[in-house]
């Protein structure tokens, strides 16, 4: 037997078990209404839960790239500084956001299209619905309960078929969901902890942040000293001289004391 | 006839058509029992493009069960062969 041969005839034996529960054929036109309202619900919730991991994805996406950009900027601000060692650490960590982001993007393309998939799947359903409960009432008004039995098949395997697909969709869509959560929850907890944000910090570890602050604060130091000496700056150069002097000047202090001592 | 690919809805199909497709479908199926995982993908892939062209979208509101059904396009080999065993992938 073909594959798609064999995959119907599985689809058919679900639904005819399906059918086979409920006895009075009226009762089954009504539960299968009542689970398939129930499946609606549950597609809807399934398209809510994609779209909200999706937003997540999307958050962690930008949270990393301004991450990354920051990154970007610290090695640019540390090359003017002529530190080539921090400018390839912060290069090097923002590689590896990079590949993260990635990685990232590409999950959200496929929560995408598991939404749309979804979306999909809920409007086919909903379809389908709606044609079974007008069929439904169709059936119940002009046969008698044992006339209805087929009828009542034919429409329960046409919906049966249908809630089988849907069902499988949304078990897809979860399973899916469920792999990029538990992702998406570590690298949460990655930002959360503050481990990418050290990268970045101004106030935390000693790393290309600090480094870079510490440098700049070490030139803002200076400044503001010199600021403060005012006119001393100069003066400390001429005492430099002066010390220069003093040092030349010694043999000839000492000559001179030679000199007064000898003049005394 | 009615060809159902899981996750895209049902097509009409004329006998002839299905017929020229079931080559198709014993790839597939070869694909599948071989373990050839680059095989199956574009196998199934091409068998669900024959459906598409040679089909026609049938009635959205229509409660008619599939003559055929297809897995989804996206569907992993072993994903099919679960199908194929009939537990596991297909819920109810």
């Amino acid at each position: 037997m073909s594959m798609w041969q064999r995959i119907s005839l599985i689809f058919r034996a679900k639904a005819n078990k399906a059918l086979d529960r409920a006895e009075d054929p009226r009762e089954t036109l009504d539960y299968s209404y009542q689970r398939q309202l129930d499946l609606l619900a549950q597609v809807r919730r399934g398209v809510a839960d994609v779209a909200t991991s999706r937003k997540r994805v999307e958050l962690q996406v930008n949270q990393l790239t301004a991450q990354s950009e920051k990154l970007q900027g610290q090695a640019e601000q540390a090359i003017k500084a002529q530190r080539e060692d921090l400018a390839r650490e912060a290069l090097t960590r923002k590689s590896g956001l990079t590949s993260q982001i990635t990685d990232l993007k590409t999950q959200q393309v496929q929560l995408q299209g598991e939404e749309e998939k979804l979306t999909l799947a809920q409007q086919r359903l909903s379809a389908k619905v709606e044609a079974f409960r007008t069929r439904k009432e169709t059936i119940k008004a002009t046969y008698t309960a044992a006339e209805a039995q087929t009828k009542i098949n034919e429409a329960m395997s046409g919906i049966g078929e249908e809630m089988g697909d849907v069902g499988l969709a949304i078990q897809r869509a979860e399973d899916k969901t469920a792999q990029m959560q538990a992702r998406a929850g570590a690298i949460d907890e990655l930002i959360a902890s503050g481990a990418l944000e050290d990268a970045s910090s101004l106030n935390q570890g000693d790393d290309i942040a600090r480094e870079l602050e510490a440098m700049s604060s070490q030139t803002e130091v200076e400044a503001e000293l010199a600021r403060l000496k005012g006119g001393s700056a100069p003066q400390a150069i001429e005492a430099g001289q002066d010390g220069g002097e003093i040092l030349e000047a010694e043999p000839q202090a000492q000559t001179s004391g030679e000199s007064s001592g000898e003049q005394k | 006839m009615i060809v159902r690919i899981l996750g895209e809805g049902q097509y009409d199909l004329s006998d002839d058509a299905v017929s020229a497709l079931n080559a198709l479908d014993a790839k597939v199926e070869s694909a599948i029992e071989a373990g050839d995982d680059p095989g199956f993908h574009e196998a199934l892939a091409a068998l669900l493009d024959g459906v598409r062209t040679a089909g026609v979208p049938h009635d959205a509101e229509a409660l008619d069960s599939s003559d055929l059904i297809l897995p989804m396009a996206d569907a992993t080999l072993p994903e099919v062969k679960d199908m194929l065993t009939g537990d596991g992938l297909i819920p109810g």
